[in-house]
């Protein structure tokens, strides 16, 4: 069927309907109403759980020992007013895309080099699949040694957490590529420089993405423990990880649980950033 | 109604003084993969010609190393011994003038369908941008995807790929068009259809044409030769000449010489299947005698 119609003696009359934003599609989907109605749910089971406690004597496992979400609100609202919770922002995302976009520029190049030459791939998988399994947090306590300041260590650590995950996926995708795109570019009378540039780094890109996808997600998760272990109170300032760190040491539940949600947040919105990019970057993923 | 709409559109082409005029000669072509003891012959002494403006079919069990050859003439892959020849040149790689059209699709999905159609005269710096441009609208207008030049290969019908796929392949004016088993994969509506539509575009110009099927009936509806390959390693079992008047139309198909071909043909592959079944055979075969007492 399909392919009479694309004929041209019987084009496809345009289809014409309605333009709705993605927001106002999401919000006229049960979909969106089922997962509203989720959250709020679990929020009124949080609640009484905490409430339980007061009010009845009775204490539910897990959630009688945490604050009511009514007192982490009332908690929040006090914090996001203070300049001191948003500078830990800053100092996690500083970290974070510090050590995240380093990781990329070096890790893509490494990757696609890894793929593309026998004798590079050769001399430099070995040393780098030895490195690969240790843990970024095993890295810790060396590169506090190494690293002239804290600073500079967590962002190392952070850039680690990345570094291996990007090359990685990388390198699977540009080996993976069809011969077949490489073998009609030949026939076409591609250079070695066109099969590189118009073949396999495109072909490579929704890896690329992939790869910093799941990347992003471990450096928050290095970043996190990092400032834990060296954070706050010497050079390097607090951020989110120190901010939870801090609160448990003053022993402000309310505090560690609006910093754990503040983690969760950041955490949504740097994988929303890569998501929005790939899709600039690779127009025909989402041509479907 | 479908007859009609398949048939290319008369749009005035530049002249292209390549086609139909292009000979390609294989001469004792042998290859084998793996090392030493485990060394397999894939094709063996092989030797055939296309005649220049001649649609040649080699059809051959599954298997029996088709790929290998259309890798060797396109120039992916090099005989151990023996040599294939465009026009007495002898083929060292892959070049423009030989395009292939790969089974499945092998559109770069990263591109538009027109992004795809002008990639090889525009990496090649051939003519002006404009020229290029013209060109390939041209060629989208004739295979009918005018009107999907901006979209991406994955937003196209497996027909409409198999259609951009040409028209990528022909803006590049091939001496042979090499076409490596096209048109599988499509379903049962697109498939003839497509034949058909090929049909037409190739008895324009006679573009000297190299195609792979494992079809037998499209290999006769298409073909002004077949060659028929055995079991692997691959080598001629028959060359077989297929008499039908040009253009092609489907009522041929089931005239009694089509038939004879067809009987011909199947007899000879059936015995190389039946090769390649191995131990398997004796389940699936009712053996000569019984044929005999049969008829």
């Amino acid at each position: 069927m399909s392919a009479v119609t694309a004929l041209p003696s019987q084009a496809p009359a345009p289809r014409v309907f309605k333009r709705r934003s993605k927001f106002e599609r999401a919000v006229s989907s049960p979909r969106f109403w089922r997962g509203i109605a989720g959250i709020l749910a679990f929020l009124a089971l949080w609640e009484f759980g905490a409430w339980a406690k007061a009010g009845l004597g009775l204490e539910i496992p897990f959630f009688g020992k945490l604050p009511a979400p009514s007192a982490v609100a009332a908690a929040a609202a006090e914090v996001v007013v203070q300049p001191g919770y948003w500078w830990s922002w800053v100092e996690s995302y500083k970290r974070v895309l510090g050590g995240f976009v380093i990781a990329m520029i070096l890790g893509i190049p490494f990757g696609l080099a890894l793929a593309v030459n026998k004798y590079f791939r050769d001399v430099f998988f070995p040393p780098f699949e030895i490195l690969r399994p240790i843990p970024p947090l095993a890295w810790v306590p060396a590169s506090l040694i190494f690293w002239p300041t804290n600073e500079m260590s967590i962002i190392f650590v952070t850039f680690l957490g990345a570094f291996f995950t990007i090359v990685i996926n990388v390198l699977g995708g540009a080996r993976t590529i069809d011969v077949r795109y490489l073998r009609a570019a030949q026939s076409m009378g591609a250079t070695q420089w066109h099969l590189f540039s118009r073949v396999i780094l495109p072909g490579t890109l929704p890896s690329i993405f992939t790869g910093a996808a799941v990347g992003m997600g471990i450096t928050w998760n290095v970043v996190l423990a990092a400032e834990m272990v060296s954070g706050g109170g010497s050079q390097a300032g607090g951020g989110l990880g120190f901010f939870i760190w801090s609160s448990y040491m003053g022993g402000s539940m309310e505090h560690i649980i609006v910093g754990m949600i503040s983690i969760g947040i950041a955490g949504y919105l740097s994988s929303a950033l890569i998501r929005v990019l790939g899709e600039r970057v690779m127009p025909w993923r989402r041509a479907f | 109604m479908t007859t009609t709409a398949a048939k290319p559109t008369a749009v005035t082409a530049p002249v292209d003084h390549a086609a139909g005029k292009s000979r390609v000669e294989l001469k004792n072509v042998s290859r084998g993969f793996g090392e030493d003891w485990a060394r397999e012959e894939v094709v063996r002494n092989l030797t055939f010609e296309i005649k220049p403006g001649d649609l040649t079919c080699i059809v051959g069990p599954s298997g029996c190393g088709k790929s290998t050859i259309v890798n060797m003439v396109a120039g992916y892959d090099h005989p151990d011994s023996g040599e294939i020849l465009l026009n007495g040149q002898k083929v060292v790689g892959p070049a423009k003038d030989r395009m292939v059209v790969f089974q499945e699709t092998a559109l770069m999905p990263w591109q538009t369908t027109f992004d795809n159609v002008v990639f090889g005269p525009r990496l090649r710096h051939e003519g002006s941008r404009p020229e290029i441009e013209k060109e390939a609208h041209r060629l989208l207008e004739k295979v009918g995807l005018g009107e999907f030049k901006q979209k991406y290969p994955s937003q196209l019908s497996g027909g409409m790929q198999r259609r951009a796929e040409l028209a990528r392949a022909l803006i590049n004016r091939p001496l042979l068009l090499i076409m490596d088993e096209p048109f599988r994969g499509l379903d049962a509506m697109s498939r003839p259809l497509m034949q058909e539509f090929f049909l037409r575009l190739f008895e324009e110009n006679r573009r000297t044409n190299l195609f792979v099927t494992s079809e037998i009936e499209e290999a006769i509806f298409l073909a002004d030769r077949l060659v028929v390959l055995s079991n692997r390693p691959a080598q001629v079992r028959a060359v077989i000449e297929i008499p039908l008047p040009r253009p092609r139309q489907f009522h041929m198909m089931s005239s009694p010489e089509v038939f004879e071909i067809k009987r011909q043909a199947l007899e000879i592959l059936h015995d190389e299947a039946m090769k390649s079944f191995g131990g398997a055979a004796h389940f699936a075969h009712r053996g000569p005698a019984e044929h005999e007492a049969r008829a």
